[in-house]
C-alpha cells in the first residue's frame, strides 16, 4: 500500500520497483479498490475520453458561458496555432486546449475536475498535447493520469487543491505540477526527474492568489489555465534536460501550504481583492449580477 | 482518497460547489419528498443569492429535483425539462445569519400534496451537508445510504431501530439523534453500510413511536464519489 504523503518517497518506491509512478500508483490504487488493473486502468481511460470531448467541444466554441464574460478564446487560438505561432504547434495547441476546456467549463460542459474544476484545462491540455502532437500513445496519455493523479493525492494530503483555502496556487498550481510529472514520465523520463518537475511547476506558480471577478469561475481563471500548462511544459523541459530542484519537492509543497495559509482571505475566493477588486473587475460584477 | 477524486469527479461546470453540490442538494431534496414534485420554492443564501446566474446554481438545483445526476449534459437545459416535467417552480434570495456561505433551502410540493422543507449546504468539491428537514436539525451528507427517522422522543425508539438494523444484518456507520425538546418530536439519522432491505424498512415503518421512514440510497456522481 502506497501512502501518497510524499512525492519523493513515491518516487523511490517507483525506482526501486523499476517502474514509473503511474505503474506503481495504478497497482495500488487496483488493490485500495479491490479491482484488477486493467478495471481502474479503463475507468481512467474514460477520463480521457471526456477530457478529448470538452477540448473538442471548447475550441468549437459554441456554448458561451451566463454571464459573456468568457468564450471563444479557445478557438481563437487553436486558428492561429494553425496559421502559425511564435512557439510552434505544440506550445500553441496547448495553450488552445487549456483555453477550450476552462472555456467549456465555464459554459456548463461536462469536465473532469483535474484536481479542481476551476484548473480543469491544464492537465489535459497537457496530457492531449503529448497525445496529438508529442507524438505519444493512448496508453501513455492514461499512464500519464496515473501520474498526476498520484501527486495530486500527495498535494491534496500534505497542502491543498482548493482555491478557499490555498489561493490559485493550490488549484492551478497543483494542477500545473500534476501535468508536468505526467509529461515527464509520457516522455520517458525518471521517477526523479517526475518529481524534480513537480518541485519546478509548484515554485514557478507558488503565491498566485485566486482572486475571480464576479465570484466566477472565468476571469481569470480560463487564462490562468493557459498559463499553467505552459509553466507544465517548462517544468517538464527543465526536468527532462537533468536539471535539479534546489529545493526539495516535498519542502515546496509544504512550503505552499503554508503560503496559502499566510494569503489574506480576501485572495482566497472571495471576489474580495485582486483582479476581482479593480474598477473593471467590480463593474463586471455590477453588470452581471446588477 | 483514491485517484479518482483527484482525476474526477466528472461534472457539469463551472463549479463543484456552486453548480455539482447544488444539483446534489436538489437531488437529496427529492428524495426525502418521495414522491413527484409539482412545485418548488427554493431559497438561496450567501454566496449562492449572490453568484447563482452565473454559476447556474439555479438550474444545477432543478436538474437535481428532476433526478439529474452531476454529470448530466442536460443541466444547463433543466429549465425546459422541468416544463415537460410540469415541475414548478420559483427561486428567491434569503439572509440566513450563521449559516455555511452556500446554503439553500427548499420547500417541495408533491403531487399528493405532501410537502417538506429541506435546509443544506454545499460545503465543497461537490459535496453536501444537509443541516435541516422540516425544521429540525440534522447533519448529513448523501454520501452514504441514509435512513431519516422522525419519531417520538421516548424510551426504547433508538434501541428497536437498531437492533431492527442487526436482525438485517445492517451495518449502521453513523447515528445522529436530533431533540429540539424532550418528550416530544425527534429525528435520527442513520448512515448505513450498503443498503437496507425492501422487509426492514416495511417493519421499520410500522416500529411503535416511529412517525416516517425516509431511505436515502447514496447519491452518486458519475462513477467517481465527489
Amino acid at each position: 500500500m502506497l501512502e501518497y504523503h510524499s512525492v519523493a518517497e513515491l518516487a523511490q518506491a517507483a525506482s526501486e520497483a523499476g517502474k514509473s509512478i503511474a505503474a506503481v500508483t495504478l497497482r495500488d490504487q487496483a488493490q485500495q479498490m479491490g479491482k484488477s488493473e486493467s478495471e481502474v486502468f479503463a475507468l481512467m481511460r474514460g477520463k480521457l475520453a471526456i477530457m478529448q470531448e470538452a477540448a473538442a467541444q471548447g475550441m468549437i466554441g459554441r456554448l458561451h458561458s451566463a454571464s459573456g464574460i468568457s468564450g471563444g478564446d479557445g478557438k481563437k487560438m487553436y486558428r492561429y496555432a494553425r496559421e502559425g505561432s511564435l512557439t510552434g504547434p505544440f506550445c500553441a495547441r496547448a495553450i488552445a486546449r487549456a483555453l477550450a476546456i476552462a472555456e467549456y467549463n465555464a459554459a456548463m460542459g461536462r469536465i473532469v475536475a483535474a484536481p479542481t474544476a476551476g484548473s480543469c484545462g491544464i492537465l489535459p491540455a497537457a496530457v492531449l498535447t503529448m497525445l496529438e502532437e508529442g507524438g505519444a500513445s493512448e496508453e501513455s496519455a492514461v499512464m500519464g493520469l496515473f501520474t498526476a493523479g498520484a501527486i495530486g493525492m500527495v498535494i491534496a494530503q500534505e497542502a491543498s487543491v482548493s482555491g478557499a483555502e490555498g489561493g490559485c496556487q493550490a488549484e492551478c498550481g497543483s494542477a500545473a505540477a500534476m501535468a508536468a510529472a505526467a509529461m515527464v514520465e509520457m516522455a520517458g523520463g525518471s521517477p526523479q526527474m517526475a518529481a524534480n518537475a513537480v518541485a519546478m511547476a509548484l515554485k514557478n506558480q507558488m503565491g498566485l492568489v485566486c482572486d475571480p471577478v464576479a465570484g466566477l469561475v472565468e476571469v481569470p481563471c480560463v487564462k490562468r489555465n493557459a498559463g499553467g500548462v505552459m509553466c507544465a511544459i517548462t517544468a517538464a523541459e527543465m526536468a527532462l534536460a537533468g536539471i535539479g530542484s534546489v529545493i526539495p519537492v516535498d519542502e515546496v509543497i509544504a512550503a505552499m501550504r503554508e503560503v496559502g495559509a499566510a494569503l489574506p482571505a480576501e485572495l482566497r475566493e472571495t471576489a474580495k481583492g485582486g483582479l476581482a477588486a479593480t474598477p473593471t473587475g467590480l463593474a463586471l460584477k455590477q453588470k452581471i449580477f446588477g | 482518497m483514491d485517484i479518482f477524486d483527484i482525476i474526477g469527479p466528472v461534472m457539469i461546470g463551472p463549479s463543484s460547489s456552486h453548480t455539482a453540490g447544488a444539483v446534489r442538494m436538489g437531488g437529496v431534496a427529492r428524495g426525502i419528498l418521495g414522491e413527484k414534485i409539482a412545485k418548488a420554492e427554493i431559497f438561496l443564501a450567501g454566496s449562492f443569492a449572490e453568484t447563482y446566474r452565473g454559476h447556474g446554481t439555479d438550474k444545477a438545483i432543478v436538474a437535481g429535483l428532476l433526478g439529474m445526476q452531476s454529470d448530466d449534459e442536460r443541466i444547463r437545459d433543466s429549465f425546459r425539462y422541468a416544463g415537460e416535467a410540469d415541475l414548478e417552480f420559483v427561486f428567491s434570495t434569503l439572509r440566513l445569519p450563521r449559516v455555511h456561505p452556500n446554503t439553500a433551502r427548499l420547500h417541495l410540493r408533491g403531487e399528493s400534496g405532501r410537502e417538506c422543507t429541506v435546509q443544506g449546504a454545499s460545503v465543497g468539491g461537490g459535496s453536501i451537508l444537509i443541516t435541516s428537514v422540516n425544521g429540525m436539525e440534522t447533519a448529513f451528507s448523501g454520501n452514504a445510504d441514509t435512513l431519516i427517522i422522525p419519531h417520538q422522543d421516548t424510551p426504547g425508539v433508538i434501541a428497536s431501530v437498531s437492533s431492527l438494523m442487526a436482525e438485517f444484518g445492517v451495518n449502521i456507520g453513523n447515528f445522529r439523534l436530533n431533540r429540539p425538546h424532550k418528550g416530544f418530536q425527534a429525528i435520527m439519522t442513520l448512515e448505513i453500510d450498503g443498503g437496507v432491505p425492501e422487509d426492514a424498512l416495511l417493519i421499520l415503518k410500522k416500529l411503535p413511536h416511529v412517525n416516517s421512514v425516509v431511505y436515502l440510497p447514496a447519491i452518486h456522481s458519475g462513477d467517481a464519489p465527489c
